[in-house]
């Protein structure tokens, strides 16, 4: 199980086949990959703050659920921090099963979690100034699907 | 000295994000910095701030030795 932050921007091509080399009994991997918007002008720049050692515990208490839950053969969260521009990966999630179902629903899951409580703090940069970003009502009734 | 973390919004506020600060407890540590800057006071205490020491959520009080590491944590964006 690997959960990192980084502040450089990353290839989700070269993370997938690195998750999905040297498996055999793994029949299904499945992965997310989020890509900063530029919401049509308005978000020039994203900022990403992490409490670094506290946010990937948190990260990880999740996904020990989700790795007994779902009953996963492993799973990779990588998450950008700092100033990420419209256009590039901001988080990517692969979850490996033995079947397909429980790779995607774990994969589900994990996001409607990063999204929603993670310990980030985000800030959009635009045109017309500065905002702190909270979690939208849509985001948090995602999360609440999963009991 | 308890190294003092402010995270998101409440960094922006106080106009700092890192300080050391003497304190023998998380309320004395309030205290202290509602006094400096009652502003900043009010909005540690707001609704949703939650409070770390040492990397683990704490409610109400906590006591404080020379190395604590104290976070404010205003509602999580998520990512």
């Amino acid at each position: 199980m690997s959960i990192r932050l980084t502040e450089a921007p990353f290839d989700p091509g070269a993370l997938l086949t690195a998750f999905t080399s040297g498996r055999s009994e793994t029949g299904a991997v499945a992965t997310f990959t989020g890509i900063a918007r530029a919401e049509a002008g308005r978000t020039a720049i994203l900022e990403l703050e992490a409490y670094p050692g506290f946010t990937e515990a948190e990260i990880g208490r999740i996904a020990d659920q989700a790795r007994a839950r779902f009953g996963l053969h492993d799973l990779a969260i990588l998450h950008r921090v700092g100033r990420i521009q419209p256009g590039e990966p901001i988080v990517f999630v692969a979850t490996a099963a033995g079947h397909r179902r429980a790779a995607f629903e774990a994969c589900d899951f994990l996001m409607d979690y990063l999204k929603s409580r993670a310990p980030f703090w985000k800030k959009e940069h635009g045109p017309d100034g500065e905002r702190w970003i909270e979690p939208t009502a849509q985001d948090h009734a995602d999360r609440e699907r999963w009991g | 000295m308890a190294r003092v973390l402010l995270f998101g919004p409440l960094r922006d506020l106080a106009g700092w994000r890192e300080r050391q600060i003497a304190a023998a407890s998380v309320h004395e540590l309030r205290a202290t910095l509602a006094s400096e800057d009652p502003e900043l006071g009010a909005a540690l205490g707001g609704k949703g701030v939650q409070v770390a020491v040492d990397q683990a959520v704490v409610r109400g009080d906590a006591a404080l030795g020379p190395a604590s590491e104290v976070a404010f944590l205003p509602p999580m964006s998520g990512g």
